[in-house]
């Protein structure tokens, strides 16, 4: 297989280097149709799509489910933990696209828990029940016409008694009290 | 006059654990007119396809079995290890702290995408590496796409691009310490 080309300037202490562009192919010289519109039809694909993001989300919530109880009868190993926390951080990441965003706060709550609590053996049982029965009732109520505050509300008890844990515990541990409490690059995320 | 992009030039590989959200890549990708559109379920394969595959460009998860997104970013960006080091790798994410974009970056991403995933924000980063490709920086501990994105006028430090020396970067404890925060 044929290696890239590039063409190399030499610095102090660093070079800089300019491949061939390969991806130029793909820029088209073809005359600018106002009537055809990727994101558009992207965006239309997906919503040809969303009649299946109910039941891809009751899957994530029972996989969410099935790792929290491994945690709990299993214990909080290294490997059970880092279940939890992708189950949780799957949801997260899917619940808008999935139609249901006021999940997120819960489910991203969760894994900061687990992600900052340097012993994941002292993390309160009750704390991840909380978030995990969280996520699936607000899932599950979601057509309640006083979900999304009832959701925000929940989101927000969840994150306070979650963040007062982890800067009990990571006292000790100022350079992760400054991850804790950094800025995300989400508004409001 | 907007840049148009013809997605059926392009060979992308989709590496994401998650089948719902590879699902939805998949959708979004021939959506704008790709038609080659690889799948791998987690690092090893996905460095296994990227060899195999030779895609033009990489949309990886970074929280991953296996190996993750990151330690598959810094495979990848070996000069010489495989046949195209240079390739445009988007990085996709639920991660949304600060620190975990610049980590991402210091190892070498050429674009970070926060989830939720939106069709115009993953249109844009693809049009940017594209379009607008960014020369590579080989130092003594980085390689990978220029991290300067702009130039400013009030920038009163040491000019490392015209010669002599200058402060070398570590960035391997920043990576460390933002894969095992717990």
């Amino acid at each position: 297989m044929a290696k890239e080309t590039a063409a190399v300037t030499t610095y102090g202490d660093h070079e800089m280097i300019t491949p061939q562009n390969k991806l130029r192919k793909a820029v088209s010289d073809k005359p600018f149709d106002p009537n055809d519109d990727p994101v558009a039809r992207a965006e239309q694909a997906l919503a040809d799509l969303s009649g299946n993001f109910s039941s891809w989300m009751d899957e994530e919530c029972e996989r969410l489910d099935q790792a929290r109880l491994a945690c709990k009868t299993l214990g909080f190993t290294t490997a059970y933990k880092e279940k939890l926390f992708h189950a949780a951080h799957d949801i997260k990441g899917e619940a808008a696209t999935f139609g249901f965003p006021a999940c997120a706060g819960a489910a991203d709550s969760l894994c900061r828990l687990i992600e900052y609590a340097p012993d994941p053996t002292k993390i309160p049982v009750k704390l991840v029940d909380q978030h995990v029965d969280a996520v699936r009732a607000i899932i599950r109520e979601y057509t309640r016409s006083d979900a999304i505050a009832l959701a925000a509300e929940l989101n927000k008890r969840l994150r306070e008694v979650t963040d007062e844990f982890l800067l009990h515990e990571n006292r000790e541990r100022p350079d992760v009290i400054a991850s804790i409490l950094g800025p995300s690059i989400i508004p409001n995320g | 006059m907007a840049v148009r992009i013809d997605f059926a030039k392009l060979r992308f590989l989709v590496i994401d654990d998650n089948a719902h959200m590879r699902r939805i890549l998949r959708t979004l990708l021939h959506g704008f007119g790709a038609r080659e559109v690889y799948e791998a379920e987690d690092g090893a394969s996905g460095l296994e396809s990227f060899t195999h595959y030779v895609p033009d460009i990489v949309i990886t998860d970074w929280a991953m079995p296996i190996f993750d997104g990151l330690e598959l970013t810094q495979m990848i960006r070996q000069p010489g290890a495989n046949s195209n080091p240079y390739v445009a790798i988007v990085m996709l994410t639920g991660h949304s702290e600060k620190k975990r974009v610049t980590a991402a970056r210091d190892a070498g991403i050429t674009e970070f995408l926060a989830k939720p995933i939106s069709a115009k924000g993953l249109y844009e980063r693809i049009v940017n590496v594209v379009a607008s490709p960014r020369p590579f920086i080989k130092t003594k501990n980085y390689f990978g796409p220029d991290r300067r994105r702009m130039t400013s006028s009030n920038y009163s430090g040491p000019d490392r691009r015209k010669g002599g020396k200058a402060d070398v970067f570590r960035q391997s404890a920043l990576l460390d310490k933002v894969r095992a925060p717990g």
